[in-house]
């Protein structure tokens, strides 16, 4: 029976092969759009899952935490030393490391930010950050380059790179006149660090403290012949006055972007996240990277949604134009249906060998999808990669999208239900002689 | 026993006005061949599709060997069939994308007891079978039967209704798209390869010149809707 379906299925092969490319396209936007989608909230989660807190200026988490963790769009209102200062010393807080933003190097956002940060950064449940040349930077030039980042660009310890200004692909102003020498490079994480440059505060801050000329820059604060630092602001919020900070660091700039926050005890998470958004110095909002990230889910769903509404459309064209082909041939096969009941097979027989070659093309279709959805995936990956710091793993398919190709194999069973009918009926009515 | 007894047969499509079939009595004992002859259109074809038991008929009515084919149940009757009956049509026979041994092998596929009866290798007795029908050549014998010409095919199913020994042949005008010369050599070696496995013939056919070839000859018309004809 089995054989038999298999060769008939030969005997149509074109048509055969069509129907299993039509399928196997369905089930390529299917397990696709859940492996881009898990693979971009493992991501997302890893990179944010170290972080107790994310502290900055007033605004909404979700564009904060995408902002800091992810280098995508900005943070709203800079804040200045003072809260850092206040942040460190609350009671329950166990490291504390100050984040500015704003740059980038060759479309990498770059990160100004502490030696503290190598050490206290944890990644992929709680995975520290690994030096895999060089170490943490020593000079206040100094830089270390994200793994993906250091591919890329074929940079090791002691190249020099310049860094423009703004958060995107184009350089509006490309700082050359402040250049930084590489001091390591950090092992691959799976994270946003991939992709990231980090500079010295104090040499982020120099980069914006000696325009060539203020008209270059619009946004430039009117502070700019301030001897020590002006932190560029955002492009479209002023600079909230008297943001110079106290003193008692190695550097201390006037501002920063946001502050990253590893507590003693994380029970105490909920009342210090209130006590700092109830702070009097200035508007902060502390962040919760993980209710963040739940809130950020929430939005993006919409489009996944839309996504899966999608690949589940292609999957039911996949499955009309197999119920097509099926039906289209049994007009053809009446004969041959005759033929097998003159030599002894039931009606019930002739149906199965009908849900028998839907079988075969569905899984047939199946297991083509999912090896074309593994070389999409290694040739999405590296630009995946470089582009989001998502990493596609070329793992068997997990517990859910086995469910889904689950559905789509007894939906292909389900669909050659019709033609099987028609077939069944058509046998029992022709029986031995077939007037063609 | 026959190895086909009917008795009282009677049968109507549905929303006929009489009856197809009326069949007093007829039977054909085993080895033995029978030339039915008629006009298109009295049902003949009927009649042995009732035979084959793919219409019902009443129980009682058409006995093969001992089983009373209308007391069967649906798909007791199409186990039956491929066990003991070996049908040719007038023209396609054959499953065009499978190879002549293919379809010939068609036959044991559905039938444990044919199988076991071709022997422990069914594809030889496949082989032989074809090659007696003269369909020697290998590549005839494995090339797909669309490539056949109408004459080999012909011979490809009555190798396909022998193989495995079954009890009772239906031919329903098998000859009829063949040329006279053909026609006569496909009739001589079915009913030569029915003699040697034992196998009752029932050839139907509207084309009288044939009727010398059989053991015996009866009119359809003067079966049908008559009183009982003398065996």
């Amino acid at each position: 029976m089995l054989t038999h379906a298999l060769k008939s299925l030969w005997n149509r092969r074109f048509v055969a092969v069509l129907t299993i490319l039509s399928v196997a396209l369905s089930v390529i936007l299917i397990v696709g759009v859940e492996r881009v989608r898990d693979a971009a909230r493992e991501s997302f989660t890893n990179s944010a899952s170290g972080l107790d807190l994310i502290v900055a200026g007033r605004g909404n988490p979700v564009q904060i935490l995408l902002a800091t963790v992810f280098g995508v769009g900005s943070t709203g209102q800079a804040i200045g030393w003072d809260s850092f200062e206040m942040v460190e010393a609350l009671p329950g807080v166990a490291w504390a490391v100050p984040i500015s933003m704003g740059d980038n190097h060759r479309g990498f956002p770059v990160v100004g930010t502490t030696v503290e940060y190598f050490k206290h950064f944890r990644h992929s449940s709680g995975q520290p950050l690994r030096f895999a040349d060089g170490g943490a930077f020593t000079a206040s030039n100094g830089a270390v380059v994200g793994a993906e980042v250091a591919a890329r660009f074929g940079y090791a310890p002691g190249t020099v790179i310049v860094n423009a200004h703004g958060a995107g692909r184009v350089a509006f102003h490309v700082h050359d006149e402040a250049p930084f020498r590489i001091s390591g490079v950090l092992a691959p994480t799976g994270t946003a660090v991939d992709r990231m440059v980090f500079v010295t505060l104090a040499g982020f801050d120099a980069l914006h403290a000696r325009p060539k000329t203020p008209l270059e820059d619009p946004f430039a604060m009117a502070s700019g012949e301030v001897p020590s630092v002006s932190r560029e602001q955002n492009r479209d919020r002023g600079e909230p006055a008297n943001q110079r900070g106290a003193h008692g660091h190695g550097h201390e700039p006037d501002q920063i972007n946001a502050i990253y926050v590893g507590l003693t005890d994380r029970t105490a998470i909920l009342s210090l996240q209130r006590m700092l958004s109830n702070f009097r110095g200035e508007p902060l909002t502390a962040v919760l990277p993980n209710v963040a990230l739940l809130e950020l889910w929430a939005i993006t769903s919409t489009a996944e949604n839309a996504l899966r509404l999608m690949a589940w459309a292609v999957a039911f064209a996949g499955m009309l134009g197999m119920v097509v082909m099926l039906s289209a041939t049994i007009e053809a096969r009446r004969r041959e249906f005759a033929i097998l009941r003159a030599v002894g097979a039931n009606p019930a027989r002739i149906f199965g060998l009908i849900v028998i070659e839907a079988a075969i093309l569905t899984l047939a279709g199946i297991a083509t999808g999912l090896a074309l959805t593994s070389i999409v995936a290694t040739i999405a990956d590296p630009v995946l990669t470089s582009r989001f710091g998502i990493r596609l793993d070329f793992a068997f398919p997990g517990v859910r999208a086995l469910i889904l190709i689950g559905t789509i194999f007894v939906v292909g069973l389900l669909a050659s239900l019709v033609p099987a009918v028609r077939v069944y009926r058509t046998t029992l009515a022709d029986g031995l002689s077939v007037r063609l | 026993m026959s190895a086909l007894n009917l008795s009282n047969l009677t049968f109507s499509w549905p929303r006929a006005a009489r009856p197809t079939l009326d069949i007093g009595s007829l039977a054909l004992e085993p080895g033995e061949s029978l030339f039915l002859y008629g006009p298109s259109g009295s049902g003949k074809s009927t009649l042995l599709s009732a035979i084959a038991g793919v219409v019902a008929v009443p129980p009682g009515a058409i006995r093969i060997g001992e089983t009373d084919v209308g007391a069967l149940r649906g798909s007791a009757r199409d186990r039956f069939r491929a066990d003991h009956l070996g049908v040719i049509f007038q023209v396609f026979n054959l499953v065009p994308w499978l190879s002549a041994r293919d379809n010939v092998l068609l036959a044991t596929r559905f039938s444990k007891r044919r199988s076991e009866r071709a022997g422990p290798r069914p594809e030889l007795a496949a082989i032989r079978l074809l090659s007696e029908l003269g369909l020697i050549d290998p590549a005839v014998i494995n090339a797909p039967a669309s490539a056949l010409s109408v004459g080999q095919q012909q011979r490809v199913a009555a190798a396909r209704a022998l193989i495995g020994g079954p009890d009772l042949i239906l031919a329903d005008e098998p000859t009829s798209a063949l040329d006279d010369e053909a026609k006569v050599a496909f009739v001589d070696l079915l009913a030569h390869e029915c003699v040697d496995t034992g196998a009752a013939l029932l050839f139907v056919s509207h084309d009288r010149s044939l009727e010398g070839r059989f053991d015996r000859a009866v009119s359809f018309t003067d079966l049908n809707h008559k009183a009982t004809v003398a065996c």
